[in-house]
Order: C-alpha cells, then sequence, then structure tokens
C-alpha cells in the first residue's frame, strides 16, 4: 500500500539530509555529544521513513537484506580489529595506542577549554565509525524481517 | 516538594508502568507498559548524577563551571541498547502469537492446551 | 479474589515507592573519587574533549564490546523467528 505523492515527495528530499545529519553525529562523536549509538539510529530512521512512504515491494529491488546483513558483520568486525591491533604494538587489549602519536588520529590536544580538532582521539573515531555501521545494519534489518511477514494483499 | 521534581516523575512512571502491566489484558499494551518502565529507570540512573548548576562533561567551548558526573551516562547508553534488544525480541514474539491463536487477549492465549 | 489481592499489593508497592523522593535529594551526588579522575585526566590520557565518549570508549570499552554483541544476538534472534514462520510452508514432511 503506497503513500500519497505529498508523502512520497517529502520522504524524497529529506532522505539525504537525514543521512548526513547521522554521518555527521557520527564523525563528530569525540568533540560534541552524539557517538557511535546515536548516529546509528538517526540513519536507521531515514531508511525506515523511505520504506513506509513506498510500498515494500518497491523497495526491496533497492534495500537489499543481503547488503545490511553485511554491513552489521562488517561493523562488529571492525570494532573486534580495533582492539585486536593495541595488541598487535604490544598495549594490553583495547587500549588507545593512536593518542597523541604522529599517525592516523594522533593529534595532541592541550587542556582546558578549547575549540576542538577532528584529527585527535585515537582509535575513537574508528570505533565510532564501526559502531554506527553496526547499529545502522541492525535496525534496518530488524525493521525488513519484520514487514516481510505481513502476507500479500489479496492472498 | 518541588526542588525534587524528577525523582517525582521518576516514581510517578514507575507506577503508571506498574499499574499497565498489572491490570490490563491486550498484548501490545503490556509490551508497552514494559518500555516505560525501562524509560523510567534509565531516568533514574541520569537523574543521581547531577551536580548543582553543573554543565555537560564537554570541553569544546565549555563555560567556566563544575561538571556533572560523566559515569551514570556511560551507563544509560548500555541500557538504552538493551531496551531496544528486549523489544524487539518482544515484538516480534506478538507477532507469531497473532498469526498461530488468531488473538492477543491474554485471557484466551492461556489455554495452550486446545 | 485474585482481583482484590492484586490492588492490595499495588497499593503496599505505591506506598513504599513513595519513600524514595524522600530520601534522595538532588543535586548533590556522593562524593566520588573516579569521576574527578575522569574529569581531571580524561584530555591528557585519552586525547578527546568528550569525556563521556572516552569513557564509553576507552575507560570502559570491554562493557561496549558487550552491548555489540547483544544487539548483534538480537538480530539474530528476530531473524530465526522469522525464519521458522515463513519454512513451514515448504518443509512439512518433517
Amino acid at each position: 500500500m503506497r503513500m500519497s505523492k505529498i508523502v512520497r515527495t517529502g520522504a524524497n528530499l529529506l532522505y539525504p539530509f537525514i543521512l548526513i545529519f547521522g554521518l555527521y553525529v557520527i564523525m563528530h562523536g569525540h568533540l560534541t555529544p552524539g557517538g557511535g549509538f546515536q548516529g546509528g539510529a538517526v540513519v536507521a530512521t531515514g531508511v525506515a521513513l523511505v520504506i513506509v512512504a513506498y510500498s515494500f515491494e518497491e523497495v526491496t529491488s533497492m534495500i537489499k537484506k543481503v547488503g545490511m546483513k553485511a554491513r552489521e558483520s562488517i561493523g562488529l568486525l571492525i570494532f573486534i580489529g580495533a582492539g585486536i591491533g593495541a595488541l598487535a604494538v604490544g598495549a594490553p587489549f583495547f587500549s588507545n595506542f593512536l593518542a597523541h602519536s604522529g599517525l592516523l588520529f594522533g593529534q595532541s590536544i592541550p587542556s582546558g577549554p578549547n575549540p576542538g580538532d577532528l584529527n585527535t582521539a585515537g582509535v575513537i573515531p574508528i570505533m565510532n565509525l564501526a559502531v554506527g555501521i553496526e547499529v545502522w545494519g541492525g535496525l534496518a534489518i530488524i525493521v525488513l524481517y519484520m514487514l516481510s511477514s505481513i502476507p500479500k494483499e489479496g492472498s | 516538594m518541588f526542588w525534587n521534581l524528577p525523582l517525582v516523575a521518576v516514581v510517578t512512571l514507575i507506577l503508571i508502568a506498574l499499574a499497565i502491566i498489572v491490570f490490563k489484558k491486550n498484548l501490545i499494551k503490556v509490551f508497552l507498559g514494559i518500555v516505560i518502565l525501562e524509560s523510567a529507570v534509565n531516568l533514574f540512573l541520569i537523574t543521581l548524577g547531577y551536580r548543582e548548576g553543573g554543565i555537560a562533561p564537554i570541553y569544546t567551548n565549555a563555560p567556566p563551571a563544575t561538571m556533572v558526573l560523566p559515569t551514570p551516562q556511560a551507563l544509560t547508553l548500555t541500557s538504552i541498547v538493551i531496551g531496544v534488544a528486549t523489544s524487539a525480541l518482544l515484538l516480534s514474539f506478538a507477532i507469531i502469537i497473532w498469526k498461530k491463536y488468531g488473538s492477543i487477549d491474554i485471557d484466551r492465549i492461556r489455554r495452550l492446551k486446545e | 479474589m485474585k482481583r482484590e489481592l492484586s490492588v492490595v499489593i499495588f497499593v503496599v508497592l505505591a506506598a513504599g515507592l513513595c519513600a524514595i523522593p524522600a530520601f534522595l535529594t538532588f543535586g548533590e551526588p556522593a562524593e566520588s573519587g573516579m569521576d574527578q579522575y575522569f574529569i581531571g585526566n580524561g584530555q591528557a590520557q585519552a586525547a578527546a574533549n568528550n569525556i563521556v565518549t572516552s569513557v564509553v570508549f576507552d575507560y570502559r570499552g570491554f562493557d561496549t564490546l558487550g552491548e555489540s554483541v547483544i544487539l548483534f544476538a538480537a538480530v539474530i534472534g528476530v531473524g530465526l523467528m522469522f525464519r521458522s514462520m515463513r519454512g513451514e510452508e515448504e518443509h512439512e514432511d518433517e
């Protein structure tokens, strides 16, 4: 059952902005309020909006179940990999081995109130991205499974 | 007791949720009562860590003031995610019970043997 | 009989719960040395401006690993329940 034209046009206009806002909340988790779980929930809300506005049979050609299952598994694997990567350097499990070093996210910050810099905080932005992808895939796959159990019209 | 207003709100929400769980017959309404109870417990966790006149524990462009405690907020994040997992499984149970028995009235579902 | 008993138990629980706002003060938590350590040394050790994120992902990162696995197991549980509902029309001879 598809919605009216106003709802479909509104969902078309809003969907890219919701995705960009969710990615902003995920990536700036170490500077402003937010982080992995909150940003992942925002992105899953955008996917649920598109699924509700169009009927489920039209959406299954674009949003497949296999893609969402792959996103969820890859998110959890990157999270565990970030923990094991600390073991390879010689530090304890899950320690922040990139903080205050010169590598990928490792710039030093002064103490006290300061305007934030995106290049800081070590392993934490990598963990934020991994958890955001996992929550996005997990919540979207729950909605897709529950919708696919409704019998088709007229059967 | 107006200086204690968040704690009074927590007790009111817990009482409403317990009244829904005990006295209602529809299965979806009982599940909504469980969701309200989890929200009330999360609110109680955050209320325990407030310092008078404090700001959020974030150093980006922070005004000079004391900060509230960050540890209860971290515990509440985990609790919210566990509530989402519980709600997803409860609603899946409700869909399957409706498919097998034809009604979601808990007085009729109890007779499992017929 | 059962309705009166449940109403009585509910009234007793309500009277017990109303004692909570009388004993707790709002705005003065118990003195905690651990939270002062997190606020004071969080920027030097974890290099992040957000103390809550550094507590969730750096100081208590093992709890976040357990929480991710719980979310994963819930999705597996939902998938298992709907797979058995859809598959019982196909395998009727088992």
